[in-house]
């Protein structure tokens, strides 16, 4: 049960700046998800918090008290590893005790609490074990137990779903959120992948090269992205961007693809011809008979959906996700891009009013 | 188009074929094992005749009926002869061995684990230096280094005492490389989960380097101890005192330049009890460290 609060952590490797002074605030029992694209700074972030790494500048603070000078041990965090890190040496119980026996923990406690985060993670009949005769589920669990355990202040969880085939993944992802929610154990959660961050997090901390994009829930970040590369980042398949223009004194955009559309939530800022981004989901994209012709080039049918490439007038790309039999390559399809579910960004890519 | 008959022909040329290969695989094992295993065989059959076979000049191939006695003789005299440091039992030589094997084997161990520890898992001014410093001393062996080791050593007051034969030997560039290259291939998030565990580093030493490197322990173990079993320069140099005479260095004495003539029977059977604890020490821990090469997991 505490906080975490991040004030301007900074990290430099030599004259390579990794983190640009990140501020962050997690409430008590939140988990919040890390997510970002290999090399933004995500896991360097989470071994600051757990204190395998010292910030360069900026404060740590674990439920009010400043950490950033205490060794890991001393700041009452758990952390869960990409390849759990279990000892090979060690039985399931071993590993999982390890943590309390160095804290002076009586037999009688380690045994009770080990047994009790088994129950919970159904790996009690497997305490006898080694790691190596564990399969990848298995000790992913034992990691989580040893985690739990400790009972500590903080989980840190270091993309430990990498490591999972598909199908598993998803389980786990599922039994991750239910114990955290179940214990209410403050969480911070790094992977690169996006639909773990959609489905795991109170909210999202999308990182991009070193600086934290957005941080917001999940929803949020899905429907009002602060800028181009959140938007792009968040959803699959990826937000179409269609070079515009202001026009109509801020209340219409000219799409370089030919159509002026005026927007469904009031003006922005800027003279007419401004350059602007308008972002537009593959799913709101519609068909209709007096739309924009799309040249298709590319099909991709997912079942219940189609996912349709291709390009409109102005050789300007597209992706759309109708619920459509398969069309073929070289036909031309009419869609409707409706204002309602445009995202506004400015020539900087960054998010305009709506 | 092959016809049957066709196969049946290839068929045949196939089986001949690895017939033949079994047979020549054999015939050139059988060789290898006659030509390594013919001297010891000549030593053990030595070592059951009287002396005066053996000194006649005639080489026997099979045992003849002494052998009770020679063993007896050099296990409690080291034989009649006279020799330059007079007569040492055989079981006092191999006691001497034994200790001085078993420590360098054991000191070498320790220093070069803790060594290799302290490079490979601690950032510290001058570590590679120190690695460095480490590493070249492989290209120094021991003869070369043998006076001024050996000057040391009499500034020290260490000449005819078991520290002095043993303490010089003891570090080892080659098993600080060995784990040190081994202790790179532990992976970073042990260290990591141990620091977050709260272990220290001794701690973690004890509880997750040591368990994990075993196996490279006992390698390293049979390699070191027999190595030091078969030290011939230096006890012989430094150790004058019959008391602690080791079998290598004593062997060799037992062999006589003067007219006298040399107790072979007795000189062999101190060979054949001087090849047993080396052979021990093989087979047990051979046992133990390829189960473990065999189980390995990081």
């Amino acid at each position: 049960m505490a906080t975490l609060t991040l004030s301007a952590v900074r990290k430099q490797f030599g004259s390579t700046q990794v983190l640009h002074g990140i501020d962050l605030d997690v409430a008590d029992g939140e988990m919040i998800v890390v997510v970002g694209a290999s090399g933004c700074g995500k896991s360097t972030l989470l071994r600051i918090v757990a204190g395998l790494e010292t910030p360069s500048s900026g404060i740590v603070r674990i439920d009010g008290r400043d950490v950033t000078a205490l060794e890991p041990a001393d700041r009452d965090i758990a952390m869960v590893f990409q390849n759990y890190a279990l000892y090979p040496h060690m039985s399931v119980f071993e590993n999982m005790a390890y943590g309390l026996k160095i804290r002076g923990q009586a037999m009688p406690e380690i045994k009770r609490r080990v047994a009790e985060a088994a129950e919970m993670l159904e790996i009690g009949p497997l305490l006898d074990r080694k790691p190596r005769q564990l399969s990848g589920g298995q000790r992913q669990r034992v990691a989580m137990g040893r985690a739990v355990v400790r009972e500590p202040k903080l989980f840190l969880f270091d993309e430990p779903l990498s490591n999972l085939d598909a199908k598993l993944r998803v389980q786990m992802r599922a039994e991750i959120r239910r114990l955290q929610k179940r214990l209410g154990v403050t969480s911070l959660f790094v992977t690169h992948d996006q639909v773990e961050a959609m489905t795991l997090g109170d909210r999202l901390v999308v990182m991009h090269a070193g600086r934290a994009a957005q941080v917001a829930s999940p929803m949020e970040v899905w429907g009002r992205p602060a800028d181009t590369y959140v938007a792009g980042f968040i959803g699959s398949p990826a937000m179409n961007f269609l070079q515009a223009t202001l026009a109509g004194g801020g209340t219409a955009a000219t799409l370089k693809a030919g159509p002026t559309i005026a927007f469904a939530d009031g003006a922005r800022p800027g003279a007419d011809g401004t350059p602007l981004t308008i972002g537009i989901r593959p799913e709101h994209v519609t068909v209709s008979p007096d739309g924009l012709p799309l040249t298709v080039d590319l099909v991709e049918p997912l079942g219940s959906e189609t996912v349709i490439h291709g390009r409109l007038p102005g050789n300007e790309v597209l992706v759309a996700r109708l619920p459509i039999a398969a069309s073929d390559i070289g036909a031309v399809l009419p869609l409707t891009l409706p204002a309602s579910a445009f995202h506004v960004f400015d020539a900087a890519g960054v998010r305009m009013g709506g | 188009m092959l016809t049957a008959a066709d196969d049946a022909a290839l068929v045949r040329a196939t089986a001949r074929r690895q017939a033949r290969s079994r047979y020549v695989a054999h015939a050139v094992l059988t060789l290898g094992v006659l030509v390594f295993a013919f001297p010891i065989w000549l030593t053990l059959v030595g070592s059951s005749h009287d002396a005066n076979t053996i000194g006649r000049g005639d080489v026997p191939l099979w045992f003849g009926a002494q052998a009770i006695t020679n063993y007896i003789s050099a296990w409690t005299t080291g034989g009649s002869a006279v020799r330059t440091t007079g007569q040492v039992p055989a079981w006092l030589m191999l006691w001497n061995s034994l200790n001085m094997a078993v420590m360098i084997a054991l000191g070498k161990i320790a220093i070069s684990l803790l060594s290799a520890y302290a490079v490979v898992f601690f950032s510290f001014p001058g570590r590679m230096v120190a690695f460095w410093l480490i590493f070249i001393t492989l290209m120094l062996p021991v003869e070369v280094r043998i006076i001024p080791t050996f000057e040391v050593m009499v500034n020290l007051g260490l000449i005819n005492t078991m520290s002095g034969l043993v303490v010089p030997l003891i570090a080892s560039a080659t098993a600080t490389l060995l784990f040190r290259q081994f202790f790179l291939t532990i992976p970073d998030e042990y260290v990591e989960a141990a620091k977050i565990d709260g272990a220290g580093p001794l701690r973690f030493f004890k509880d997750v380097v040591m368990p994990l490197s075993v196996t490279n322990i006992a390698a390293l173990f049979v390699i070191l101890f027999i190595y030091g079993w078969n030290q011939y320069l230096w006890p012989l140099l430094i150790v004058s005192d019959k008391d602690l005479e080791t079998v290598v260095v004593g062997m060799s004495k037992m062999i006589g330049t003067s007219d006298s003539q040399n107790e072979w029977n007795i000189i062999m059977a101190t060979a054949v009890l001087a090849m047993l604890p080396p052979v021990a020490v093989v087979v047990f821990m051979q046992r133990w460290f390829v189960k473990g090469l065999t189980e390995t997991e990081k």
